[in-house]
């Protein structure tokens, strides 16, 4: 077997792999494999002095293939064939072995056969880099326009970034109005501004650029095509309902949240007087002097925090994860509800205080202003009872007074409820975005990818993709803005080179592969004077749906040819099970 | 590396999933990253779609000494193509056929859909495909 010059190179991951692999011991076993001339072990491969390393060590030994054994794929797989091509070795040259997520993560508690597997992921990353040969992407024009799924804050945000950056926007709503949970009369935490006005403000931009075209009461009901150039169908309500199809290079998905509903008598529920802080907002902004119930006025208010939110993960369908909004906004209303009438009793029982950065300011003026906070464990949660005469009374365990059992009589509870995904079945299906396990869009990375989906050119952000107050929203529909943009004004995108080819020696032209490809990438073409299959590698999406079909075994799917396979499971069983 | 003898009591099966880079893989990696365990012995290779698995890597698979192969398929989330669970249907049937034919029990090949967040229902079928492998006994290896 002939062989490359291959350098391997096998992660610690700064413990999440060497804790559970013996990372010393796979480098050791895989440093005399066919073609290997450098083998390694590094602390954090993906930092720069290992990328620096690899670079001059493939520049030193003219190396004409690469191993990386590190996290999965999705996370650095572009990251080193970046590192491939700085040192001139060609990017499909490059193999990323899945030692993370597939590995270490998944078998914590067995050394032995971690690092056994370890090695045998690692030959079948080497056997297959010896059979990959130089290739070059394609490039495809992009259509300088995007469509942003959602007309809440982060999406009229979002299309007015991307209208200034010069593309066209269609901009769906599914709703009759635009605006979303923002678009509401209350004042809002940080600034104290009105959710309307910022959406009013944010819709007259909007309509002053020729560029945005909103659609309300509309839907997308099919996608097709790739990233750089999508078809989309999208079915706009009203009394006419009709299909329209747009052309667009990217999507931004800001489909925001929904508030969590209290399951009945969860809280006291129910009962009147027991509102949600949605509800409440209301009723702080319909104020007037006096904070009016119901026609009576409230001279007690008792919150309760974390309905909804950080819930037992025991529990079906818990909302397990916390709304991390709901702190600084319960705090914010009771700075209002003191506005309105400084002799409101108010009392805030809470279970952690998130009042994170500037908000923590709030949370201290409250107390300055005389809001009592009382602390409560998770396993312990307060009770609303409802009592003759319609009043309210809520009992609580207090930690901060040593677990002291405090009853209070309120005219009103409010409970501070958390931010819930919205059901988006639809949208799901049609672009196939991939979910978190709390139910809201899943990013790739929360760090490094924070607002790009694993489906290519479709973009996340806002309370879509996991509890955020309106600023945060903002911030992320620009980080979206940002990454669409960067895709779309290169003018092309770069497509990988890994398609279907066709050994014009093998095949004897017989339509099986022309008749299974749902993209009419392959036709009949000619070879010294016979009809064989070719395949068309720009249209070519490279499921490798064609290569089982073919009865002279005449396709092979680059980069996952069948001698490469073959020789993946031969590294993977190598020395014996 | 010493090796696992297979006739030993403590038989574990080794089982080679065929997985798709974009439905079942971030569904596999899932499964690491909530750090839900499941046997060392199950060893991944991902392709683009999983119509496109050979039945003759499946055959080669088992004759050289796996003891069986899933198909963690891209089910209806497959964004190449609609008719992606007839096909990879069609290539798991052709795939087992070619077992029985080669005298290897057609069981030892098993398919479901594993989406992208499936990472519960992966270790699921791992430890019940692992069982029902126990039952099978190691494959014989063949002379591919």
């Amino acid at each position: 077997m002939s062989t490359l010059k291959i350098g391997v190179y096998i992660c610690h991951c700064g413990g999440n792999i060497s804790h559970y692999v013996d990372v010393e011991e796979v480098r050791a076993a895989v440093a005399g494999e066919p073609g290997v001339v450098v083998a390694k072990t590094a602390m954090f491969t993906c930092s720069d002095a290992t990328q620096q390393e690899i670079i001059a060590d493939i520049r030193e030994h003219n190396l004409e293939g690469l191993v990386v054994a590190s996290c999965s794929p999705k996370l650095h797989l572009f990251t080193f064939r970046e590192t491939a091509r700085r040192a001139g070795l060609n990017p499909y040259q490059y193999t990323q072995v899945n030692l993370r997520e597939q590995c270490s993560w998944a078998h914590r508690n067995n050394r032995r056969a971690a690092t056994e597997k370890a090695v045998r992921l690692v030959r079948a990353g080497i056997a297959r880099t010896n059979l990959t040969v130089p290739l070059e992407p394609f490039k495809i024009e992009t259509v300088p326009a995007v469509l942003v799924v959602g007309a809440g804050v982060a999406g009229l945000r979002a299309a007015v970034g991307m209208a200034d950056l010069g593309m066209n926007v269609y901009l769906l709503e599914k709703e009759a109005q635009p605006g979303g949970w923002v678009n509401r009369p209350g004042k809002m935490y940080p600034a104290g501004r009105v959710g309307k006005e910022i959406i009013a403000q944010l819709l007259a931009e909007v309509q002053e650029r020729e560029r945005i075209t909103l659609f309300t009461g509309a839907e997308i009901v099919e996608k097709s095509g790739s990233v750089g150039n999508f078809q989309v169908k999208v079915r706009v309500g009203g009394r006419r309902r009709q299909e329209i199809s747009l052309n667009v290079g990217a999507v931004i998905v800001a489909t925001g949240f929904d508030v969590y509903r209290p399951a009945a008598c969860e809280y006291g529920y129910g009962f009147t007087g027991v509102v949600t802080l949605p509800e409440y907002w209301d009723l702080l902004a319909a104020a007037n002097g006096n904070l009016i119930y119901r026609r009576k006025e409230i001279k007690d208010v008792v919150y309760i925090y974390c309905v909804g939110s950080r819930q037992d993960p025991e529990k079906e369908n818990a909302h397990s994860y916390c709304s991390r909004y709901c702190c600084s906004a319960a705090v914010y209303a009771a700075l209002q509800t003191a506005e309105i009438n400084p002799q409101i009793r108010q009392y805030h029982l809470y279970r952690d205080m998130r009042t994170y950065g500037k908000s923590e300011l709030l949370f201290t003026r409250a107390r300055e202003q005389g809001v009592r906070f009382l602390k409560f464990a998770g396993d312990n949660p307060p009770r609303v009872e409802e009592q003759a005469g319609g009043r309210l009374q809520v009992t609580v365990c207090d930690l901060l007074t040593y677990g002291e059992e405090v009853e209070i009589r309120a005219d009103l509870v409010v409970l501070v409820t958390g931010m819930v995904p919205r059901e988006n079945e639809q949208l799901v299906k049609v672009l196939k975005l991939p979910l978190g396990k709390d139910g809201f869009f899943n990013e790739i990375h929360p760090k490094l990818r924070p607002v790009e989906t694993v489906v290519d050119g479709v973009f996340i952000c806002g309370a879509a993709q996991g509890p955020k107050d309106y600023p945060e929203s903002v911030a992320s529909a620009l980080a979206a803005v940002t990454q669409s943009a960067a895709l779309l004004k290169k003018g092309y995108v770069e497509l990988e080179p890994l398609v279907a080819t066709v050994d014009p020696e093998r095949c004897r032209w017989c339509g099986e592969c022309a008749a299974v490809c749902p993209y009419a990438a392959i036709e009949k073409g000619q070879y010294l004077y016979r009809q064989v299959a070719w395949v068309n590698e720009a249209v070519c999406k490279g499921c490798g749906g064609c290569a089982p079909v073919c009865p002279g075994q005449a396709i092979d799917l680059r980069g996952y040819t069948d001698a490469q396979i073959k020789a993946m499971i031969d590294g993977l069983l190598k020395g014996g099970l | 590396m010493p090796a696992v003898g297979k006739e030993n009591e403590g038989y574990v099966p080794e089982i080679l999933v065929f997985s798709t880079n974009n439905v079942s893989d971030p569904g596999i990696d899932l499964a690491g990253g909530a750090h839900l365990p499941y046997s060392p012995a199950v060893k991944v290779i991902s392709v683009p779609c999983s119509s496109g698995i050979r039945p003759q890597w499946v055959l080669y698979a088992i004759e050289k000494g796996f003891d069986g192969v899933f198909v963690a398929a891209d089910g209806t989330d497959c964004a190449y193509r609609q008719d992606c669970v007839a096909r990879t249907g069609k290539i798991v049937g052709e795939a087992q056929e070619l077992l029985a034919n080669h005298g290897h029990a057609p069981q030892r090949l098993k398919m479901a859909a594993i989406c992208s967040v499936c990472a519960e229902q992966f270790t699921g079928y791992m430890k019940k495909f692992a069982e029902e492998l126990q039952k099978l006994g190691p494959s014989r290896k063949g002379s591919l």
